[in-house]
């Protein structure tokens, strides 16, 4: 009986052994990887934050408003933020391809699947840094020109521009992150909907008068009128 | 040299056909026909009477009329025997006219006229607007004189203005082009001028109107490209200009266009512009006065609410373009009721350095910071009103003086502010 412990024990021990002089050059080979990809992921850091400062991103980000929601949200500017995403994502990456060496059968799917999602991902970060971008960009643009024709809410339609094409991209940006898909179709159409319907109603019933006044400006004499209060630049 | 190859065939027939000239006139028109035929008929009186022995062409360059303009202004020429009033004209006068495109586009307008003039061998170009119907036979005279016999490369005019036209002009073109570039040429952007064939030549071969502010104000970058080259520039004064009808120049269309074109030069010609420290005066022909039967109406309370709701609601846009104590200034303005408000000139001379410096870094949209400079013009163009809706002629005069003075004295300012790091 002795004898069958001992020899069973030693067996496990064997075995043991073995598997842990398999695993360990693997582990140290993941080990080594990681490292490396560490050192690799810290060089695109810096890399990336010296090409986004070369290249003024923290102004675009300020002119598109991402800076302020950025600060709003007590996150560090948006080319450390980059410049960290970029560090994580290679890191994780190295740190995956080393766990790969391993040869767990269970991690390699989700594995590769990461790297599957990572493409996807760039592209959704730049939608929406983008349609940020562009929303400030035809935010403003509206607001001047509504300012500038003397609009009575200027205001409200540059945030209505903004919102819209903010929405937009949110929509898109899940659409390529495949998260929710049906769900922010559905919400986006809902919203969009809801908001030009309810700005038709707003002006059918609520701006009547409005409606008139602008139509009879645009083809009677008083639109004239005030024009010839303008005096001429040239 | 011209770019021939924006000319089209039939226009290129149409110059070799009238082989070389001395004079060109150009028209720059787009649904013209109401207002075209007395300045046509001023044109033809005035080279009767002034130019009869010379070679003159009129081109006219159309920007796509539904109406009957082009031939309105083919049918101008006048052949060797015709007679004038009382003098014969010795030479044939041809008119010929072009469609550059579809819809008026000013510079691409400019380009056709100096291209042909430059093929035709003009010693002096002289534009004309086809809406300027108090043209006199004199004014061609006038403009062509300087550049034809006396060898002045630019002619710029000087109008009899009423009292509230031309306010752009007198609060920002005239005294940031004079403290710029150092010439005092009151009309920087002139709807007539004449040009030597020389710097059509040049102002063609250096691609100017290629450039931003030549793309963007190809009238005022001619007197641009005049004051930063050697060349010789002077102003003659015209008459009156016609009164301009409601609505004919949209208020952001005209910033951008003269503005615009004016904050995009100084990019290019700063190591021109930084190292002139004053203004010099330039020969003037003749006198400038102003109209006296001013009948403009303005609404100063509407002037207000424009200027105090823009500052009001671009804040956001302001504060890119605009240093916090400024801002701060503007607020406080914008707050004043019609009896006490004052857009003072130092505030407004900073203004405009601060907005040329902001173009210059491109700290947003550069066509977004030219728009936002509308809003702040009302309110200067307001000030202007209320000093001037009593003064007399001499008193508007000073004022303009001292604004001229102010943008001079300020230069230095905008010179610090331009190298403050972007």
């Amino acid at each position: 009986m002795r004898e069958i412990i001992v020899n069973e024990l030693t067996q496990a021990f064997q075995q043991m052994a073995r598997d842990i002089a398999h695993y360990l050059p693997r582990l140290i080979v993941m080990l080594i990887i990681a490292l490396i990809g560490w050192v690799i992921a810290y060089l695109l850091k810096l890399l990336v934050r010296s090409l986004l400062r070369l290249t003024k991103f923290s102004k675009l980000s300020e002119n598109s408003g991402a800076a302020q929601l950025l600060h709003q949200a007590a996150l560090p500017s948006s080319t450390e933020l980059a410049s960290r995403f970029v560090f994580w994502v290679a890191w994780v990456g190295f740190v995956l391809l080393g766990v790969s060496v391993l040869g767990i059968a269970g991690l390699q799917e989700y594995i590769s699947k990461f790297f599957f999602f990572l493409p996807r991902l760039f592209a959704a970060c730049v939608i929406f840094f983008f349609g940020l971008v562009a929303a400030s960009f035809f935010s403003r643009a509206a607001l001047l020109t509504a300012v500038n024709a003397n609009f009575r809410s200027p205001r409200m339609l540059s945030l209505a521009v903004r919102f819209i094409i903010v929405t937009f991209s949110l929509s898109m940006t899940f659409e390529v992150l495949g998260v929710a898909e049906q769900t922010m179709l559905i919400a986006f159409a809902t919203v969009f909907g809801a908001a030009m319907l309810g700005l038709a109603i707003a002006f059918g019933l609520g701006g009547q008068d409005l409606a008139r006044k602008f139509l009879e400006r645009k083809f009677t004499r008083q639109n004239r009128e005030e024009r010839e209060d303008e005096l001429s630049p040239l | 040299m011209a770019e021939e190859n924006l000319l089209t065939d039939d226009f290129l027939r149409q110059l070799i056909n009238i082989g070389e000239v001395d004079i060109v006139v150009g028209l720059s028109t787009h649904n013209n026909a109401r207002t075209i035929q007395p300045v046509i008929a001023a044109i033809q009186a005035g080279i009767l009477k002034c130019f009869p022995r010379e070679r003159v062409a009129i081109i006219n360059a159309d920007g796509g009329s539904q109406d009957d303009t082009i031939e309105q202004v083919k049918n101008a020429s006048i052949d060797d025997l015709r007679r004038g009033s009382k003098v014969y004209a010795l030479r044939t006068l041809h008119s010929i006219s072009v469609q550059y495109g579809r819809i008026p586009d000013p510079r691409r307008a400019l380009q056709t006229i100096f291209s042909g003039a430059d093929l035709l061998r003009a010693r002096t170009c002289v534009i004309v607007s086809p809406e300027t119907t108090t043209i006199e036979p004199d004014w061609l005279q006038r403009l062509a004189r300087p550049a034809y016999h006396d060898n002045f490369d630019l002619v710029c005019p000087i109008y009899q203005r009423q009292k509230f036209e031309g306010a752009l002009v007198r609060n920002l073109l005239y005294p940031m082009t004079r403290s710029i570039y150092g010439s005092r040429i009151r009309e920087p952007y002139g709807s007539e001028f004449a040009i030597s064939g020389r710097l059509v030549s040049d102002f063609l071969s250096n691609g100017i109107i290629d450039q931003d502010w030549g793309r963007m104000g190809p009238e005022i970058s001619v007197t641009i490209f005049a004051l930063t080259g050697k060349y010789r520039v002077c102003q003659s004064s015209l008459g009156a200009r016609p009164p301009s009808s409601p609505g004919t120049h949209d208020m952001v269309t005209a910033v951008r266009r003269t503005v615009g074109a004016l904050f995009a030069s100084l990019d290019g010609n700063f190591p021109f512009w930084s190292s002139l420290r004053e203004s010099q005066p330039v020969p003037t022909i003749g006198t400038a006065s102003a109209l006296p039967d001013d009948t403009v109406r303005i609404n100063r309370k509407r002037l207000l609410d424009m200027f105090a709701n823009g500052v009001a609601q671009i804040e956001p846009v302001l504060s890119s373009i605009l240093s916090p104590s400024l801002l701060s200034e503007l607020r406080r303005i914008a707050a004043l009721d019609v009896d006490n408000f004052d857009y003072p000139e130092e505030l407004w001379t900073r203004t405009v350095f601060e907005f040329a410096a902001s173009y210059h870094k491109s700290t947003i949209n550069r066509d977004h910071i030219i728009q936002a400079l509308v809003p702040l013009y009302r309110g200067r163009s307001l000030t202007f009103v209320i000093e001037n809706r009593d003064g007399s002629e001499e008193e508007i005069e000073r004022r303009e003086e001292s604004l001229c003075a102010n943008f001079e004295r300020l230069k230095p300012f905008l010179l610090e502010i331009w190298a403050e790091r972007k």
